[in-house]
């Protein structure tokens, strides 16, 4: 099996949140009533005529800047053209030999070890409508979709493992959201993900004949369909066979690949300059308008938290590898909060809980401002680290300032040394044998002890002082 | 009353002197499609009852600073979308398209300036043709005889003109269609610099070809109804962004010291004698009126007719897909899936040279093909825009024939599309080059039948061509002979 | 001299989706190949430094900016479709 090498290609498309389409001022929204967000442009009626969104131009060199692409200065659009009921001008407005981005790259991390991997192009188009299959023999479009602008990002046949593929989407993914051009929202669609795959003999130099994999609807599913397309190439040419060059769907339910359609040639898209358009000149002055623009990027993060912060690199990546979480981080330092505990609590409980519900970060009731209020009620005692625990569920799950909450489940601690001397000497005197048990060397009798407090005070005593307190009193007698 | 008679500057006058009302212009202007269009048949759809309904409210609200164009009855070419109205493009695939939901650029300019819409205009299917007889629906007939062709593909917006069914109408030209028929109909036609009129709501033949003009009976109207449809629009990016003389001013009677070329290839063999007979004298008119002229070479001319087909098809291949039976328009009654409802909704929809230039635009933008003949016709095209810059830097027009023969008889060339095509030869090289040009009167031919002198200018310097047809034609009297029609027979 | 089979017109009309009668297959060959034969007249011309126009105007950068606008109403929309279900656009499905 390991005298074979596996080559990857990734083609993922993303949706750009303007407000408006790319070619028409309908709105750029998702989830509406089927057909509302349309107008005479987006059904391709006859006279309507593009016109470009200068918005989702800056979009895309964003992402394509994020991305280490060059920029191009001179581009256009060109008509991409084909039939099908959600396409409805039987031709795509998008960009063949001009993209506007070209020559990228992204470092991925997979098992400790880091990779580049080449974006060969980031070009921008409209995106089409949306054809459901129905009962009886009928489909139905929906074109609320159609005209959105979307990127199609294509990647350098550099990625060698399904692992890898994985963390290239995932690192693609964020660094995306950071630029706050896409949600990159699979589940909605707003980023796609198409894989070409193919094997070689290792050694070989000329690649083996791909499969284009289709129907991919997460991350997951990419890493899985792209194992078992690659074992099952392996087979194919192990007992003899000949891989053709095919198009297949993943199905989710087998977990297999499925054979779509065997390509004949190459589809011919008749590609030409689109008329309806006058071509675009970027010069310096808009590309370092919008290079300005573009926030912090997931690695410099990382970097900086690891150089200004003290985090260990690995605390780093994950609270950067969303920029949602990357933000709450910030927020809450920005509210005070120790970034080491901060950084904690996200990567533990935080995380946990979200793993659990299945909700994402911003979705969460607590702010960034009450984590890092209720680390402070932590740091100066106010509660135990017990304590806070109650705390944090409560924030999580109805949000509410930590004194409040610690307030009303009377969760404070009694950090009085007074207070607590004059309760610990009572639980002495009348438990005078675990004094002498603990003074024989029984460890035991001590953590009775301060089982006892911690009883009498309905477990708010602060208990590392229970513990000196305790000590201090028994060297006395 | 009689439309026919007067200008649109004269029937202002008589309006605002109550001599006449906007309801009496309209009723006019139906009594003479009633009396007439039976045999010129260039209307597909009127508009009666709403024109006549504006017309009984422009009545009522006629002011002293009502725009000129004022209650005035126009007819638009049916590649142009007015909403609320049926628009086919003379298309059966658009048959039923009764409501094409938005106005084109153009019409919403003419609605403001409270022009009045007769009709819409027959013409050769998607524009493709020079003889109406690729309409899906009758042919037009040329008013100066019926047995022969208005020419096209504006050939309603032409034959309507002629036959004083309305004042003046609209077409669109993208290698010839307003000029040519004007030739054929013995009207004005002006086919404005490329980007100079929105191309918002035409429906698109040859993007980079395409343009929307005036066709109207004197060139004086023609400067008017150029003036109200001009100008920037944000729906159209290829709208030039330039300002906009006052065409009327250019109307002088002055054409002292203008040179004039006129390119030996625009009176090679194949012009027929009797259109190269009237050019000339036409010169001479020039020459006595104080211009001077030169002839000299577009050396280029004789490839403008292949560069023009293989990018016209090209841009139409793509332009004509999105009739595919799915939002609106024609879809076949068969029961076939989806592809076949694509292949059969289009081939029953479409007339045969659509077709022909569907196919010749897909294959010129196929694979292996398209660097030999797209591309190649693109870089043709450049360098026939040269042969004009060229001789613009040392005159001021160019003047020609518009086609190198009269009107020809229904039927005569419909067999040969070649033929057809290669009769482009004197308009095409001015929609490639992106320039203004324009048709007037010259003439008559021994038969009696209109012959058209073209006037080529800068681009953008409409202006200059308003004045070098204005001192012609008010030296003339072409523009004032009438075809003999309906009831002045 | 360039010819077009009946292979390449069946294959043409099939990336346009045109369904074309033999008799039509027949016609356009023989017209496609005159129209094309005609095309070839460019090939006298040396266009090897010359540019190509896609645009006569000097036009760049025309864009407008990122503003939603209403237009139709949505009852419009569906409003010529030749076939339609509950808001959406009904075509018969594909064949696999």
């Amino acid at each position: 099996m390991s005298n074979f090498e596996t080559i990857i290609g990734l083609e993922v498309h993303v949706e750009l949140k303007t407000a408006s389409k790319i070619f028409s001022p309908a709105p750029n929204a998702f989830g509406s009533e089927p057909n509302s967000n349309i107008n005479p442009i987006d059904l391709g009626y006859p006279g309507v005529l593009p016109v470009l969104n200068e918005e989702a131009v800056n979009y895309a060199m964003k992402a394509a800047m994020a991305l280490n692409c060059e920029i191009a200065t001179d581009t256009k659009f060109d008509r991409k053209n084909y039939f099908y009921p959600d396409n409805p001008k039987a031709y795509q407005i998008s960009q063949f030999d001009q993209p506007i981005g070209e020559n990228g790259w992204i470092e991925i991390e997979v098992n400790g070890e880091k990779k580049r991997i080449g974006i060969t192009r980031l070009h921008l188009e409209e995106d089409a409508g949306k054809l459901t299959h129905g009962e009886y023999g009928y489909s139905y479009v929906d074109y609320n979709r159609q005209g959105t602008p979307l990127v199609e990002i294509v990647s350098e046949p550099d990625i060698r493992t399904p692992e890898e593929a994985y963390a290239y989407l995932e690192k693609l993914k964020n660094i995306i959201q950071y630029t706050g051009v896409s949600d990159c929202k699979m589940e909605e669609g707003s980023l796609r993900c198409d894989a070409n795959i193919s094997i070689r003999p290792v050694g070989q130099e000329a690649f083996g004949t791909k499969a284009e994999l289709k129907n991919l609807n997460s991350f997951s599913f990419v890493q899985k369909g792209l194992e078992f397309e690659e074992k099952r190439q392996r087979d194919v040419l192990l007992n003899g066979g000949e891989i053709l060059q095919e198009t297949r769907r993943y199905d989710e339910q087998t977990k297999e690949t499925i054979l779509m359609r065997v390509k004949e040639g190459s589809d011919d898209y008749r590609y030409f300059p689109e008329p309806d358009l006058v071509p675009l000149y970027i010069d310096n002055e808009w590309k370092e308008r919008i290079r300005a623009e573009i926030p912090e990027l997931p690695d410099a993060r990382q970097k900086r938290y690891v150089k200004e912060l003290d985090l260990p690199a690995y605390d780093a990546g994950v609270l950067t590898s969303t920029i949602e979480m990357s933000d709450f981080f910030e927020e809450a330092i920005e509210a005070g909060a120790d970034a080491k505990q901060a950084s904690n609590w996200l990567m533990g409980e935080v995380s946990a809980y979200m793993n659990k519900q299945q909700v994402e970060i911003q979705d969460l009731k607590m702010t960034p401002a009450a984590l890092a209020k209720m680390i402070k009620l932590i740091e100066d005692g106010t509660i135990s680290s017990k304590m806070a625990k109650k705390v944090f569920a409560e924030l999580v799950e109805n949000g509410g300032e930590p004194e409040k909450i610690v307030k009303e489940k009377g969760l404070v601690q009694i950090s009085d040394e007074g207070q607590l001397r004059e309760i610990i000497t009572g639980i002495l005197d009348a438990n005078e044998q675990s004094i002498i048990d603990y003074k024989d060397g029984k460890d035991r009798a001590l953590g009775f002890l301060v089982g006892q407090t911690m009883k009498a005070t309905k477990g708010q005593a602060n208990p590392p002082m229970v513990n000196k307190i305790i000590l201090e009193e028994i060297n006395k007698r | 009353m009689s439309l026919f008679d007067y200008t649109l500057k004269e029937l202002q006058e008589k309006l605002h002197n109550k001599e006449i009302t906007v309801s009496e212009l309209v009723e006019a202007s139906y009594d003479r499609i009633n009396e007439v269009d039976g045999e010129v048949k260039a209307f597909l759809t009127l508009n009666e009852e709403e024109a006549k309904k504006q017309a009984k409210e422009l009545d009522e609200k006629l002011s002293d600073d009502a725009s000129i164009l004022y209650g005035m009855p126009i007819g638009i070419k049916d590649n142009i979308v007015t909403k609320g109205l049926r628009t086919t493009a003379a298309s059966q695939i658009l048959d039923n398209l009764n409501d094409p939901l938005y106005d084109a650029t153009v019409v919403q300019k003419l609605n403001a300036e409270n022009a009045i819409n007769i009709g819409k205009l027959n013409m050769d299917e998607f524009a493709m043709g020079s003889s109406n007889e690729n309409s899906s629906y009758e042919n037009t007939r040329n008013p100066w005889n019926t047995d022969y062709v208005p020419g096209g593909s504006s050939g309603g917006s032409a034959a309507a003109v002629a036959a004083g069914e309305v004042l003046f109408s609209l077409g669109s030209d993208t290698g010839g269609s307003i000029r040519q028929p004007a030739a054929f109909c013995g009207v004005v036609g002006m086919k404005p610099t490329y980007g100079l009129v929105s191309r918002f709501g035409l429906i698109a033949f040859a993007s980079s070809l395409d343009q929307i003009g005036p066709i109207t009976r004197t060139v004086e109207d023609n400067a008017y109804l150029l003036q109200a449809i001009v100008g920037h629009d944000n729906m159209d990016s290829t709208s030039a962004n330039v300002e906009i003389p006052n065409y009327s001013d250019a109307l002088k009677q002055d054409v002292k010291g203008l040179r004039i070329a006129v390119p030996k290839e625009y009176l090679q063999e194949g012009v027929d004698p009797e259109v190269k007979e009237a050019v000339l004298s036409a010169l001479k008119q020039y020459e006595e009126l104080g211009a001077t002229w030169e002839e000299v070479s577009l050396p280029h001319s004789k490839y403008a007719v292949a560069a023009y087909y293989l990018l016209a098809a090209s841009e139409a291949s793509a332009n004509l897909a999105r009739f595919d039976g799915v939002r609106y328009g024609k879809r076949t009654e068969k029961k076939v899936d989806m592809v076949d409802m694509f292949k059969e909704s289009r081939a029953e929809g479409f007339g045969d040279e659509v077709k022909r230039r569907i196919m010749l635009g897909t294959f010129a933008l196929s694979s292996g093909y398209y660097d030999a003949y797209y591309k190649k016709a693109q870089k043709v095209r450049t360098l026939i825009k040269n042969d004009f810059e060229k001789i613009f830097a040392d005159f001021d027009v160019v003047v020609g024939p518009t086609t190198p023969t009269p009107a020809y008889k229904i039927g005569e060339k419909i067999d040969d599309p070649l033929t057809m095509y290669t009769d482009d030869v004197l308009t095409t090289p001015v929609n490639l080059a992106g320039l203004p040009g324009m048709s007037i009167p010259c003439g008559f031919s021994s038969a009696g039948l209109p012959i058209g002198l073209q006037i080529i200018a800068r681009p953008f310097d409409e202006a200059t061509i308003y004045r070098t047809a204005y001192a012609y034609e008010q030296a003339t009297d072409h523009h004032k002979k009438r075809p003999n029609l309906g009831g002045d027979k | 001299m360039a010819e077009i089979s009946k292979e390449q017109v069946k294959h043409v009309a099939n990336l346009a989706r045109l369904s074309l009668t033999d008799e039509e297959v027949e016609t356009f060959t023989q017209q496609l190949g005159d129209i094309i034969n005609y095309a070839e007249l460019l090939n006298e011309l040396d266009t090897g430094d010359v540019k190509p126009t896609t645009h006569v105007l000097d036009l760049k950068n025309v864009m407008r900016k990122d503003e939603p606008k209403e237009w139709i109403k949505k009852e419009d929309a569906l409003k010529n479709a030749p076939d339609e279900q509950d808001g959406q656009f009904r075509v018969p499905s594909i064949l696999e």
